[in-house]
């Protein structure tokens, strides 16, 4: 009776450490985005990409991509943690399968520009979210943010922070291949 | 007696101003009533701008900023609070209801957004446990005091007799240390002979 009693306070005491050790490493950042499984956003915005090409300065439709999984990587050339997510973009650009959307998060134009102009550009699209009102939409809260979107339209990950080689390779062509092999069905 | 005479002199004064007033308006209606009407515009546009920024003022101090996660909507100076907050006034001058623009902003960033987020099955935790917790600690230390006021009555004599006649004998106290005391003494002397 007596030792059984002795043990309870240790065992709460384990019970305590363990609750902080999770939540010491549970990252604060990472919110649940609420409109993972729910339709992304329908937005039209100007493209960055054909802007001097004054004939083709058409804005882009995210409907127009409808029917296949895309990726729409928020960025600007503001975002510091954008610089070390940005080679990973470019190694990956070739072996997604699906079209990449970069939007510039509530930059300046000729910014962005010479930001992909001096580091490469890995999208198939460049878009210009200037009052960031996309953003909001999207419920972009830290730049950079990466989601993945299958063919109906529904947006089936999202990642915030940097993406890297692992987030490439755990996260995002996973959820691209499911995308696919659900739009086949 | 003096303040009393200048205070019904302001009261009359005001009166005949506010009784004059709207005729002088009529009368020099045509050379002003264009100017006139410009200036009330303006003052119900800024009395209802204090208005919408009075309700975002406090809808927004219920709200929480993303990016730095401990401040709220309201007192936030980052670009995405700011953001949010023309958000907020926008919807506000549109007619929108609190609920409705609490809802907007909860599609899209979650629950995590309101400092009160509503009961749900997710949240049951965060609004009980603190409850729960305080019970089990009460339970947990309200078990403890009656175990050792158990522990503490000597068996051998009975316990509603004894106290009732120790309350008033302060002696008895020392008494019952001391008996206690003996009792832990013979409790020692014949483990340590074991």
């Amino acid at each position: 009776m007596k030792r059984s009693s002795s043990i309870i306070p240790l065992l709460l005491f384990i019970a305590l450490a363990l609750l902080l050790a999770v939540g010491l490493r549970l990252n604060p950042r990472e919110i649940p985005s609420p409109l993972i499984g729910k339709p992304a956003p329908a937005f039209t915005l100007d493209r960055l990409d054909q802007a001097d090409q004054t004939d083709l300065k058409k804005p882009f439709a995210s409907a127009a991509l409808k029917g296949q999984p895309w990726i729409l990587n928020v960025w600007a050339s503001w975002c510091s943690a954008c610089i070390a997510e940005h080679p990973v973009l470019n190694a990956w650009k070739d072996k997604l399968g699906a079209p990449m959307i970069g939007l510039a998060y509530k930059d300046q134009d000729a910014d962005a520009r010479r930001w992909l102009a001096g580091r490469g550009n890995p999208y198939s699209q460049v878009i210009a979210d200037r009052d960031g009102r996309v953003g909001i939409d999207f419920g972009v809260y830290g730049v950079p943010e990466t989601f993945v979107i299958d063919g109906k339209g529904i947006i089936v990950l999202k990642h915030t922070g940097p993406v890297t080689d692992a987030v490439m390779s755990d996260k995002i062509i996973p959820a691209l291949q499911a995308a696919r092999v659900a739009g086949a069905h | 007696m003096l303040m009393k005479f200048a205070m019904r002199l302001a009261t009359l004064w005001l009166l005949s101003a506010a009784l004059v007033s709207p005729s002088q308006a009529g009368i020099s209606a045509d050379s002003s009533a264009a100017s006139n009407s410009i200036s009330s515009a303006a003052s119900s546009a800024i009395s209802s701008d204090v208005a919408v920024e009075e309700r975002l003022v406090v809808l927004s101090s219920e709200l929480r900023c993303l990016v730095c996660q401990n401040e709220s909507l309201a007192s936030s100076r980052a670009p995405l609070a700011e953001d949010l907050r023309r958000e907020v006034r926008e919807q506000i001058r549109a007619g929108r209801s609190d609920a409705q623009i609490i809802d907007y902003l909860t599609a899209r960033y979650g629950d995590f957004v309101t400092y009160r987020p509503p009961w749900r099955g997710r949240t049951l935790l965060l609004w009980l446990g603190p409850f729960c917790l305080l019970i089990l600690a009460m339970g947990m230390f309200m078990y403890g005091i009656s175990r050792k006021r158990q522990q503490h009555i000597p068996a051998d004599v009975s316990p509603l007799g004894r106290s009732s006649d120790q309350a008033s004998n302060p002696l008895s106290d020392r008494v019952s240390n001391q008996e206690a005391l003996a009792s832990l003494q013979r409790e020692f002397a014949e483990k340590s002979h074991e």
